[in-house]
């Protein structure tokens, strides 16, 4: 069937893969289903299915435990959705695109760039809210972004994903350095900048998602229609320019997608890794190699994950929480090995 | 003189004059001939303290760190025959660092720290090297491996600095940007004799690195047992990088840059090349922790800082370079 599926994918897909994905789309939305009930169940304080469904549709403000729900739980929720589900998708595109089975936003270098701006932003002018972090981060995985690509293509050949990986982790070190010697001047920015640095879908408004909504639903939606031309890239430059494609504009609208899907999940959760790595990989090993398929699971089961991690940071060592990067981190970086291990020599 | 022992020569020089800086320059004045003489042949007197209890221990650690990072540096970057691979990019130094920082944050006792942070190395090390072997070894499955390991222990350094109160973190995170000016002359005893153990087995190391070089069947059919040969150099590149992240902490970039730049002047890998990219190692340490301390004089930056600084840009140039080869 994944054979199939290969042979198919620049041109239409069989009919009987065609059922066998759709039938995985209701497995998929039952899962995030389960997930974000248990996002809004499980904390420090363990409230019923029946409370929070009074707290979603039948809010009572007397009762201290619906409060919990629909203040503290209920936009921690809607941020992790939003951030695992733009984080998934940037990484399927970034795969797609680059070809490379380690492209995600990280590779980028998104995350050092939002992490340096903000804590810039912080020991500069002092800025101390979440919300006024959001278009720091934005700015700064923008740029950094923006920088990887132009030093990557660099040369004969464009950005090939050698070059974008290298550059991605050279720019990414850079930055960092500069991160640690702004946090070193400055205790109260290092107290300040920590906790955003760790990575955290708590403790942040709903303002700042509605601030980046229309951005995240633009780039969402032109993700998903981008399905078939990336299913063309992903066989090769010359054959995406064999079956008549411009492959510079697909590569420039793939990249402008990713830019704002990942600066938009880094300015929601902080500097968020391996979700959008693991999420397509996971999602193509079930539904096989077209991405119009990937981009849509992508965007489901990316939430699953980025809550899954939150709901275990704040289980583990309840009544205290981890924060959801360095769960994340924990349980992506053994997928990353894993990853490896199993991809043959020809392919690193 | 061929044009190897040439730079050679150069570095040397420019090491010497370095040092001498080091020791001329500083907070408190000091003539460069009393700084020379209290250093050298007339000990005690005014300047005693200044110099050899703060100054000289200094410089000398910059100097034999620079030389063990450097030359790990080209051990790993010959062995895995990729120029942007060093220690700290793939997790040596951070392993490291996450011991250092469960000491500092805990509040353990302080002089455990460099034995530790060794020790941490060490076991990264080893763990690398064990999940990346499958089948054979692999130089971009070790690399890989390395990063998501980093990642990994970031992570665990991250929830440190969340989970312990702001002063303790400071100081882990002072000590994570590597800092040379706290150096004692036991920490200069630690690095030599570390490196009169290594550096000896990195120069006996040359040739058959140079063997390997040619490709695992070339290197067969000479008779080269390649594992052990592989388990020698990096055994010796990890050793090398752990004493200076234990005595010093994490300076990065050293490693990963001034391998290309003694390649880059003298070309392929030789023993004179080993010995000019050490020669380069102190030169550039020496100079970072000259900018460190007087840049933004009296406050003192940590060394690493510089580093990287002055790193960064430059790698830019090699990848942007690099890439045009490719």
């Amino acid at each position: 069937m994944k054979f199939s599926a290969v042979k198919f994918s620049a041109v239409r897909i069989g009919p009987r893969t065609f059922r066998h994905h759709t039938l995985a789309l209701p497995i998929a939305l039952t899962l995030l289903l389960a997930v974000l009930v248990l996002s809004l169940r499980y904390g420090a304080l363990r409230i019923d299915t029946g409370t929070v469904w009074n707290a979603v549709w039948d809010y009572d403000r007397s009762d201290h435990r619906q409060i919990v729900v629909r203040e503290l739980r209920l936009p921690r929720t809607v941020i992790g959705v939003l951030a695992g589900a733009c984080f998934a998708v940037a990484g399927a595109l970034t795969q797609g695109v680059t070809r490379n089975p380690l492209g995600a936003p990280g590779i980028l270098g998104v995350n050092a760039g939002a992490a340096f701006a903000v804590v810039t932003a912080i020991y500069t002018a002092g800025i101390t809210s979440p919300a006024g972090y959001v278009w720091f981060a934005f700015i700064g995985a923008l740029g950094a972004t923006v920088l990887v690509y132009a030093v990557a293509s660099a040369g004969s050949g464009g950005a090939t994903p050698v070059k974008l990986a290298l550059a991605g982790a050279i720019i990414s070190a850079l930055l960092g350095s500069w991160t640690a010697a702004v946090l070193l001047l400055d205790l109260e920015t290092l107290d300040q900048a920590r906790f955003w640095l760790a990575g955290s879908i708590s403790g942040r408004g709903t303002e700042e998602a509605a601030l980046l909504l229309p951005i995240i639903a633009v780039a969402l939606l032109a993700a998903l229609f981008m399905g078939r031309q990336v299913n063309a890239l992903s066989l090769g430059e010359e054959v995406a320019t064999g079956l008549g494609q411009r492959t510079s504009i697909v590569r420039a609208a793939a990249g402008a997608c990713v830019v704002a899907l990942a600066g938009s999940a880094v300015a929601l959760a902080g500097p968020v890794a391996f979700i959008g790595l693991a999420v397509p990989h996971i999602v193509r090993s079930v539904v096989g190699p077209d991405y119009r398929w990937i981009i849509l699971y992508s965007a489901l089961l990316g939430p699953c994950l980025l809550l899954g991690a939150d709901i275990i940071g704040r289980v583990v060592v309840s009544p205290s929480e981890l924060q959801v990067g360095i769960v994340s981190a924990a349980l992506g970086a053994p997928f990353l090995i894993y990853l490896v291990r199993s991809m043959k020599l020809a392919e690193l | 003189m061929n044009r190897t022992a040439r730079l050679c020569s150069a570095a040397a020089a420019a090491v010497l004059g370095l040092a001498i800086v080091g020791l001329v320059v500083g907070d408190y004045p000091v003539p460069a001939r009393s700084a020379i003489a209290t250093a050298v042949w007339d000990r005690g007197g005014e300047f005693d303290f200044v110099i050899n209890s703060l100054r000289f221990p200094r410089v000398t650690v910059a100097v034999l760190a620079g030389v063990c990072l450097a030359a790990s540096g080209l051990l790993f970057q010959t062995l895995i025959d990729n120029p942007l691979v060093s220690p700290d990019i793939i997790g040596i130094d951070t392993g490291a660092a996450a011991v250092a920082v469960a000491i500092l944050a805990i509040g353990l006792d302080a002089r455990l720290l460099p034995y530790a942070a060794f020790a941490g190395a060490l076991a990264t090390a080893v763990l690398i090297f064990t999940l990346s072997w499958r089948r054979g070894f692999s130089g971009g499955r070790l690399v890989l491996v390395g990063i998501g390991i980093n990642a990994l222990l970031s992570a665990v350094i991250t929830y440190m600095l969340v989970r312990f109160p702001v002063e303790r973190v400071s100081a882990a995170a002072r000590w994570q940007a590597g800092t040379l000016s706290a150096s004692s002359w036991d920490d200069a005893r630690t690095l030599a004799v570390a490196l009169v153990v290594l550096l000896p087995v990195a120069f006996l190391l040359v040739r058959r690195l140079r063997i390997m070089q040619l490709g695992n069947d070339t290197a067969i059919a000479l008779g080269m047992r390649l594992e052990q040969n592989r388990m020698a150099v990096i055994a010796t590149g990890c050793g090398l990088a752990a004493i200076v992240v234990a005595v010093v902490g994490p300076l990065g970039f050293v490693a990963l840059l001034v391998p290309h730049v003694a390649r880059s002047l003298a070309g392929a890998l030789t023993v004179g090349v080993l010995l000019l990219t050490a020669l380069l190692g102190s030169v550039m340490l020496l100079s970072a922790d000259l900018v460190a301390q007087r840049l933004f004089a009296p406050t003192v930056l940590p060394a690493g800082v510089v580093t990287a600084a002055m790193g960064g840009p430059y790698l830019l140039l090699v990848l942007r370079r690099f890439n045009r080869a490719v």
